[in-house]
């Protein structure tokens, strides 16, 4: 293993420590554990969003602290969900008159700790609500199983019900925000490489010098199946094949575009990719009302990349559009 | 068999023991079809419950299983957090203030554990979960005391029970945690969270076993 760290022990704590030193007009830290707060927080007359999961993915979730976007940031052991008492720490933290919405990735691990974390809060008063992000079409969704994994498109959820939270919306409303991304939103990923979990030492699964991994979680969880590598287009065009099957988009339909490395892939082949995604949907008649090129939901060193597709309407548009200034996301 | 506070204590301290012994075996388990980190994540929770036992002054069994559950909910984190803090709550409250459990204590453990590892997991039995250990253990403890085998026989039943049910995960296509987005090709890997389940029997019966005298 060769990495930039210190102690495998502590590498989420030290993180944290120099992300509040980086960020400090954004962020602080709680005394009592790996959640990140706006500096501002409680921010009392708002609805609080707080999101989290296993560290790993940076800048998910702490990159998305701070006006416009998210109240709080959980931060588990390296792709391991908080535990109860953090997510509650998280709540307590931020809650204001008008409730929290916790916006959870659909992973067993965080959905039972975020629900656990949820009846914490509820039992002392605070009013809670949750959604579940499940944008990869990689995995099937089915009743029989956990459904399919929340990936990149999770950004597009902060994004915007964190823009309706600020407008002043009420849980509700914030919550239906939320639950509409959700619903309009897809992604998929592939791996060149994989990445090493600093606890465990060595990579959690390979891939030879000429394959690739279609379909990869940001986890390095299989996706559904191994080739040889191909020339960008070809990728490209066999996600986005994935991606529109399962989303209705019609001719003048707009939609958000999100290109997203995992760790260790060039903007230079990030831009490639997103060439040819304007490319595909432009062939297709679908408008592209906006584009987001860069590292947003990563699988620390792995090589490739994701891409989200988001279904916009009017409300939609309005509140991408919206101000958000935080250390990962700014739209201005 | 009859043990004491301290007796459970130092079985739970076994527990974590052989979880320690086998964290790179539960890891690379996790690895090939979930997300790699069981193994790592219940040493670092088992770990922290040894600390816990030993600082805390535990009058009964309850309390001692609510304090486990409750460290393992505050530190595995993962899904395994969740349910086996759960499990040993839940478990707790069926000997809550009792000083000495017996093999029909350790039953009513049993069943309220499982109980409550269904209730937060959503998994019944043929999930490749946990539950496919558990529960055929539980069958073979019952089974056990109705034909009031002796106390080192019962567990044994239940550990190779146990170990069958790890068998079965190999089996069959996994339907719940990060396994089941594998589908079919989870199929010939056995599941991590029910070879730790089976490693917790298996440990249950090796100290009931060095320790016939209770």
């Amino acid at each position: 293993m060769k990495k930039l760290i210190n102690n495998p022990e502590v590498v989420v704590e030290e993180m944290m420590q120099g992300i509040v030193l980086a960020y400090p007009q954004y962020v602080r830290k709680l005394d009592c554990g790996n959640v990140l707060v706006r500096k501002d927080a409680p921010c009392v007359d708002k609805v609080a969003l707080v999101s989290g999961g296993g560290s790993g993915h940076e800048p998910a979730h702490g990159g998305y602290v701070g006006k416009g976007m998210l109240d709080a940031a959980v931060a588990g052991a390296v792709f391991t969900s908080p535990t109860p008492d953090q997510v509650y720490e998280a709540i307590k933290a931020v809650a204001g008159d008008k409730g929290v919405l916790l916006i959870i990735k659909n992973y067993t691990g965080d959905v039972m700790n975020f629900e656990m974390a949820k009846e914490m809060a509820e039992m002392e008063g605070i009013r809670v609500e949750s959604v579940v992000v499940n944008d990869d079409v990689a995995v099937e969704n089915s009743t029989w199983t956990t459904g399919r994994r929340g990936i990149a498109g999770t950004v597009f959820v902060h994004k915007i019900a964190g823009a309706a939270a600020e407008a002043g919306e009420d849980l509700d409303k914030v919550k239906e925000v939320a639950e509409k991304v959700i619903a309009n939103v897809r992604s998929m990923g592939m791996a060149l490489t994989p990445c090493i979990v600093p606890a465990a030492g060595k990579p959690n699964f390979t891939l030879g010098e000429n394959e690739m991994e279609i379909g990869m979680g940001i986890h390095g969880e299989p996706g559904t199946h191994r080739e040889e590598l191909k020339p960008a287009d070809d990728i490209t065009t066999h996600l986005m094949s994935k991606i529109l099957e399962d989303m209705n988009l019609s001719h003048g339909d707009e939609v958000a575009v999100m290109v997203n490395g995992l760790g260790a892939t060039p903007l230079m082949e990030l831009f490639i990719v997103n060439r040819k995604v304007h490319e595909l949907l432009n062939e297709s008649g679908v408008k592209v009302y906006k584009t987001f090129v860069g590292e947003f939901m990563t699988s620390m060193e792995m090589a490739g990349c994701s891409v989200s597709l988001l279904k916009l309407d009017d409300e939609l548009k309005a509140l991408l559009d919206a101000p958000s200034d935080t250390p990962g996301f700014k739209v201005l | 068999m009859s043990l004491k506070v301290r007796d459970v204590a130092a079985l739970i301290e076994k527990i974590g023991d052989v979880i320690e012994e086998n964290k790179e075996f539960l890891t690379e388990l996790d690895a090939a079809i979930g997300d790699g980190d069981h193994g790592l994540n219940m040493n670092k929770g088992f770990k922290v419950v040894k600390d816990k036992m030993n600082s805390t002054n535990i009058k009964d069994i309850g309390e001692l299983f609510k304090l486990v559950g409750l460290t393992l909910i505050a530190t595995v984190g993962g899904a395994s957090g969740p349910l086996y803090g759960t499990a040993f709550m839940k478990g707790g409250m069926a000997v809550a203030g009792k000083t000495e459990v017996d093999m029909n204590d350790f039953i009513k453990i049993m069943d309220e554990a499982i109980k409550g590892i269904k209730m937060r997991g959503k998994a019944e039995a043929g999930d490749k979960t946990m539950i496919d250990a558990l529960e055929p253990a539980f069958n073979a403890l019952k089974e056990g005391v109705l034909k009031e085998l002796p106390a080192v026989d019962i567990l044994k039943n239940a550990r190779e029970a146990a170990l069958n049910g790890v068998n079965y995960t190999k089996e069959i296509a996994a339907r719940k945690g990060r396994a089941s987005y594998l589908g079919e090709r989870s199929i010939g890997h056995q599941d991590a969270g029910a070879t730790s389940s089976f490693l917790m029997i298996d440990a249950i019966y090796e100290f009931v076993k060095d320790n016939t005298k209770c």
